[in-house]
């Protein structure tokens, strides 16, 4: 989409680099206003209103819709069955790389998870569409549901994004044997529904042969080529807008079966339609984080180093498609040990497929490891953060690659002195507050992998001065709309109130993907490409131009500073870029530029944020009721582009280990299949009161080798490292271990 | 059937008029009136993402039933702004940085301004928590919602104090 | 959600009237109906808004000296009524820690003591559930229940009635003022809801088109105003309905308890006044180990319906800890976290005996 309209620039313009202002965001008068618009809030002429009707089995087959009595409700316009659902042309189970998710979109009547759409009502009203899918009244012939993680496991070739599922250095088995101590856990982790606060939603809308789409997109290239791929269109005809993600947190990385359906639903009756899912239905269609059972075998020496880590996964999938959480390979890059090996099974259930989920094996791994560790530390004497400093890995450990930077010591040394975690007495039950609760302290280290995906972007200069900059970049809260601005105006050289930054929208440049915490960093380097090439066209223009005072200075080459092109060697020397295109007779100049990791230095080098997190807890010793009472974090993650947006994601991030590690949990019923606390009343997620204090400290660190602008990301790696500081937390407090997460009132008694 | 209720929305009186008994407020206003700022998170009464005022008391929407509150007076998150300058509650959300996606901000932002209008919390960090714990926010901002809530709630004070004065 | 008929009475024997029909349903704020309706587990034929019947909502001292609380007075009206809150702390508290502020603020209070259970099959409805479809069965005995109530429960239901308000109103005798086709009676809180048996669809003692008009605080109950508590133990520290909650209020002379009114909330499907309880207290010294005995004597006829034996023990713990708060006194000012246990806690310290 075109850019958005911001507050009046005054209080901060900036001059000079515009990148490191803590600018507020530049969506914010749109959010504050109800102004921005999400895809649920579009209204086109003529819409009508879709609702899904879904399974209520987790696996057998429909046997009976009543469509008649829907259709004689007041309102209701069509119903879309297998019968009667338009051709597609690709079959939805089909395969074609490990990315390509397999989608329910009525292609028979069987149902394999419970939450499966089974059907759509069309209406004139949401209340006639509402009513329209109860009056189906589906029968069904029910299999025995699957579920747990006890069935027969297998292991899988890959796990996460096309990860190998087995790894090792060193001989785990007889490092273990030789080991002065060792110890064993199993940890325990649920499924955990994504829950973006804006569920899932459509406007579909075909025009003639074209299509135009409303829907949050983490993806916006991906989801024209999947819908391109399903409709038999070609990618021009179909424009996918999502200038605002009510959140997405991976489960709006792929588009879900219920958003095609709403496109479907358009095509058959001919008329736009819009398609929102209820908060019960996101907890089946769209993804969730599957439940894993984690082992993690630990070796350790007479002097406190560790010896062998064996980090074993059991995990679950869907009958279906392939997604396995790739928990244990959080084991690969923290703690240095002479043996070091990781592992995943999985099972297969009756559920929908589990997908990404903000840090994906990240979050899961972390909270086991670490809670690990600190066991270790205790079993060897050792205060957790001493333990963690004599194992400290100074290169990443299976690989033995350098890191590109690891400012991890400084984490550890900034955030304690900040907690004050000096002061922690080593025993465990031995600290209260003035009103007699217990008090407890833990630790947890934080990483995330600094990873780059490949995007475009396009620049162009206009003859007035000003800038345009563009990539179909996707802003689900991390800050898009500010960051990658900023990013943007100092490509080009300008202040950002001289820029008009494009995105959202699939017309523009692929912006490559919101997830892996490496939008920042892949869309930015883009903009940061484009932004210099169309500097260097620019600065051909001028330096071959005798009658611009930068004859000539090809050789010293130029630089591109508040809208004027300046000698490197003699900055007085300079011309602004409007007079630079006047006298060449240009309204304006474009250039595209082109991003991606660069492999020869990922080859050679290993790169990863890192951070350490200090909880504090409050129990009440006889109710046992759980509060996180302080949180302090710091994070060492590359170059910052907005320390206020960062700051927020890191907060965000340690929210989401509060979550974990107390609240969190799809209960599914083992007999039927289904979850049974799948809303936001029973489903809990943190509320304000949990979360009392919260600190995120930015630790400076530089990275030349990540990419030319230094970013690492910032948007995954909060939840890792805190859900496992307050499981240690909760043991220093009560001196009890506890591995199954959510962790409960009702698991501290006894 | 038709069914008529007059509503103030924003300031502005409005007879509406609808063929169904079942549509709530927060249906209404998306649906019907096309006033999109306040959203639907839940439609159960457990996120709080459409909070808004009726008689000046901040509400959930979804489980309002539009028929139910013929004569009342509603504020919407559109109606907050006067003459282009924002309510101290979203300037102070925009400068704390008290949301991300900004799904929740509306329901957030009515939430606040009820909260101040109730006058139980105060400047009260545990009690602006508690008080604003009615509205999810998945991304996390509640550490600045909090901050954006004291701070507007320390400017309504100094404005009455000056007032007084 | 079905479509119905609606009706806008504007007095209260026209409500009635209306009322007394098969199928239909009485709506103040909604605040649970309509969510019962979108989950279709209620499908009135006909709406009876009673929102603008006059004289419901009103908080008024009767001659009697008791405290006559209208239907649709809001949650929050009550809350923060101040001679209201002065009289009958635990009360307020205990509607504090209830839901959010903004359903406190439509939820009325006669619609408090109607709410119906959170049981997750009872939402469910392709879950067998008797309370929602006599005869249908009960796929909460064997499924998730660690929620369910561990007294009063029957093979037919394990429900709880999630109210926080009704506890404290049961410990203090407040009387239900019904209104119907055959004119008004009054009936104690405890005797309103039923307990299960072999019929959990039938609730209340409410005949059809009997109307809740008012709940009733008698004079004496303000007499524990001095050392009144209401605590509620949660998985979230706001907005959640409690594993278990406690009121406890005590009239002390000289240190010795003349009376103690102990009720549990999320226990059974109804609020559990503890009268053997307060018996154990009564002429006893407001101390921790007579505490601990009376909170042993709530929960002896207790036991699980399922996977909540937990909750036994938490329920006993919570009753100790809320005796032991109302002994040290009502605290003067609403705590900034009603009913939590981590509102500070006066003189918990001291004595408690730890045992995580």
């Amino acid at each position: 989409m075109s850019d958005i309209p911001t507050l009046s620039a005054g209080s901060h313009q900036r001059h000079g680099s515009n990148i490191g202002q803590p600018l507020t965001r530049r969506d914010g008068l749109l959010k504050v206003t109800g102004g921005a618009r999400y895809a649920a809030d579009n209204n086109p002429d003529g819409l009508l209103h879709a609702v899904l009707a879904v399974a209520s089995i987790a696996r057998g087959r429909v046997t009976h819709l009543d469509v008649e009595a829907a259709k004689a409700h007041p309102g209701v316009v069509d119903v879309m069955v297998p019968g009667n659902r338009p051709a597609l042309a690709s079959d939805p189970d089909e395969k074609s790389n490990p990315f390509m998710f397999r989608l329910d979109l009525l292609q028979n009547d069987r149902v394999r998870y419970a939450g499966q759409p089974i059907a759509v009502v069309i209406a004139e009203t949401f209340e006639a569409a509402t009513e329209g899918a109860r009056l189906l009244a589906p029968t069904y012939e029910t299999e025995q549901a699957r579920t747990g993680l006890e069935g027969e496991p297998f292991a899988p070739e890959k796990v996460g994004a096309g990860n190998a599922a087995r790894a090792q250095s060193g001989d785990v088995e007889a490092e273990l044997a030789g080991s002065a101590r060792t110890l064993e856990a199993v940890y325990e982790t649920p499924a955990q529904y994504h829950n973006a606060m804006e569920p899932h939603a459509v406007v579909a809308h075909w025009q003639g042969d074209r299509l135009v789409i409303d829907t949050p997109s983490q993806g916006l290239a991906m989801a024209v080529m999947r819908v391109a791929g399903l409709f038999g269109l070609t990618p021009d005809k179909i424009l996918v807008r999502s200038p605002f993600l009510g959140g997405g947190f991976g489960s709006k990385g792929f588009l879900s079966s219920a958003q095609i359906l709403g496109i479907l639903a358009a095509k058959l009756v001919d008329r736009p339609v819009k398609l929102a899912l209820t908060r019960p239905q996101m907890f089946g269609p769209v993804g969730h984080r599957a439940p894993t059972r984690q082992t993690l075998r630990i070796g350790l020496g007479q002097d406190g180093k560790l010896t062998a880590i064996d980090h074993a996964t059991l995990t679950a999938s869907s009958t279906f498609d392939d997604f396995f959480e790739p928990a244990s390979d959080i084991s690969h890059t923290l703690y240095a040990a002479p043996a070091i090996r990781t592992s995943h099974e999985a099972v297969r259930v009756d559920t929908g497929t589990p997908l990404f989920m903000r840090a994906p094996g990240e979050a899961t791994g972390s909270i086991a490891l670490e809670s690990a560790i600190d066991e270790a530390a205790e079993t060897a004497g050792l205060d957790p953060l001493e333990f963690r400093l004599k194992n400290y890995a100074e290169a990443e450990p299976i690989s033995g690659l350098p890191f590109s930077s690891k400012a991890l010591r400084e984490c550890y040394e900034q955030g304690a002195a900040r907690f004050g975690w000096a002061d922690r007495p080593r025993e465990p039950r031995t600290m209260r507050d003035e009103n007699g609760l217990l008090v407890g302290w833990g630790m947890g280290t934080a990483t995330f992998p600094a990873l780059m995906f490949e995007a475009e972007a396009r620049a162009v200069i206009r003859a007035d001065g000003s800038g345009v900059m563009e990539t179909g970049a996707h802003d689900m809260g991390q800050g898009a709309w500010t960051a990658l601005a900023q990013i943007a105006a100092d490509a080009i050289g300008l202040d950002l109130t001289r820029v008009t930054f494009n995105a959202g929208s699939s017309d523009l440049p692929n912006a490559g993907i919101a997830g892996g915490s490496g939008h920042t960093a892949t869309a930015g380097m883009a903009l940061h490409k484009a932004g210099e090439a169309v500097i260097a066209k620019l600065a051909d223009l001028a330096t071959e131009d005798e009658a611009s005072p930068l004859f000539g200075a090809d050789n010293v080459g130029v630089i591109a500073r508040d809208g004027k092109l300046l000698r490197r060697d003699d900055e007085s020397r300079g011309e602004a870029f409007g007079d630079i295109l006047k006298r060449a007779g240009l309204s304006n100049i474009e250039a595209r530029g082109k991003a991606g990791g660069d492999n020869a230095a990922r080859e050679h080098y290993a790169m990863h944020a890192h951070g350490a997190v200090f909880a504090e807890v409050k129990i009440d010793p006889d109710l046992c009721q759980i509060r996180t009472t302080r949180l302090v974090g710091a994070f060492a993650a590359g170059r910052i582009i907005n320390p206020r947006l960062v700051e927020s994601q890191l907060f965000g991030g340690m929210i989401w280990g509060v979550s974990f590690a107390l609240h969190e949990e799809g209960i599914q019923d083992k007999r039927s299949g289904r979850i049974v606390n799948g809303d936001f009343g029973e489903y809990h997620v943190p509320v304000n009161a949990d979360v009392p204090s919260l600190e995120a400290i930015l630790v400076h660190e530089e990275d030349q080798l990540v990419n030319l602008l230094g970013i690492k990301g910032v948007g995954e790696i909060g939840i890792t490292g805190t859900g496992g500081a307050i499981a240690n937390a909760i043991w220093h407090a009560t001196g009890k271990r506890l591995r199954r997460f959510p962790i409960r009132p009702a698991d501290l008694l006894g | 059937m038709d069914f008529s209720i007059s509503l103030t929305i924003n300031g502005v009186e409005r007879r509406i008029t609808f063929d169904d008994p079942r549509v709530t407020l927060l249906d209404l206003f998306r649906e019907r009136l096309h006033l999109t700022g306040t959203k639907k998170g839940c439609d159960r009464g457990q996120c709080g993402a459409c909070t808004i005022l009726v008689d000046g008391r901040r509400i959930n929407s979804c489980l309002a039933l539009a028929l139910s509150h013929d004569g009342a007076s509603i504020t919407t998150i559109e109606g907050l702004a006067k003459d282009d300058q924002l309510h101290p509650v979203q300037a102070a959300f925009i400068e704390n940085d008290g949301f991300q996606c900004g799904f929740c901000t509306p329901g957030q932002i009515m939430s606040a301004v009820g909260l101040i209008a109730e006058g139980h919390a105060g400047t009260d960090p545990e009690r602006v928590r508690e008080g604003m714990s009615g509205n999810l926010c998945r991304c996390g901002a509640y550490a600045g919602i909090t901050k954006a809530v004291i701070e507007a709630q320390k400017s309504a004070g100094e404005a009455r104090t000056g007032e007084a004065a | 959600m079905n479509r119905f008929d609606y009706i806008r009475p504007t007095s209260l024997d026209e409500a009635i009237a209306a009322a007394s029909q098969p199928g239909s349903a009485f709506l103040a704020a909604g605040t649970n109906l309509l969510d019962l309706m979108k989950g279709n587990i209620t499908r009135p034929d006909r709406i009876v808004d009673i929102t603008k019947l006059p004289d419901l909502d009103r908080i008024e001292t009767l001659e009697d000296g008791s405290t006559r609380i209208g239907a649709l007075v809001k949650n929050a009206d009550l809350a923060y009524h101040e001679d209201f809150a002065a009289r009958f702390p635990a009360v307020a508290e205990a509607l504090l820690s209830g839901a959010s502020a903004q359903l406190r603020n439509a939820a009325s209070v006669g619609g408090n003591l109607l709410q119906r259970t959170r049981c997750r099959y009872f939402y469910d409805t392709a879950s067998a559930c008797n309370k929602r479809e006599p005869g249908s069965g009960c796929d909460s005995l064997e499924g998730e229940n660690a929620g369910q109530a561990v007294l009063g429960w029957s093979p037919s239901c394990i429900a709880t009635h999630p109210s926080d308000f009704c506890v404290p109103l049961a410990a203090l005798g407040a009387i239900v003022e019904i209104k119907g086709p055959d004119g008004s009676r009054d009936v104690a809180l405890t005797d309103f809801h039923r307990l299960p048996g072999d019929r959990p669809d039938i609730e209340t003692v409410l005949a059809p088109g009997e109307l809740v008009v008012a709940i009733r605080l008698p004079a004496e109950a303000a007499g524990f105003a001095a050392h009144s508590r209401y605590l509620k133990l949660r998985e979230r520290t706001s907005y959640a309905f409690a594993l278990v909650s406690a009121a406890a209020m005590l009239r002390l002379e000289d240190g010795v308890i003349a009376e103690a009114r102990i009720a549990i909330g999320s226990v059974a499907a109804k609020p559990w006044r503890a009268k053997s309880a307060e018996a154990v207290l009564k002429g006893m010294k407001a101390e921790p180990a007579f505490f601990e005995k009376a909170a042993r004597e709530a929960f002896a006829e207790a036991k699980p319906s399922g996977d909540n034996a937990d909750k036994i023990e938490l329920g006993r713990r919570i009753v100790a800890r809320a005796l032991t708060l109302a002994s040290a006194g009502t605290p003067t000012e609403m705590p900034a976290l009603p009913a939590s246990p981590f509102a500070p806690l006066p003189g918990a310290s001291a004595n408690g005996v730890a045992h995580v």
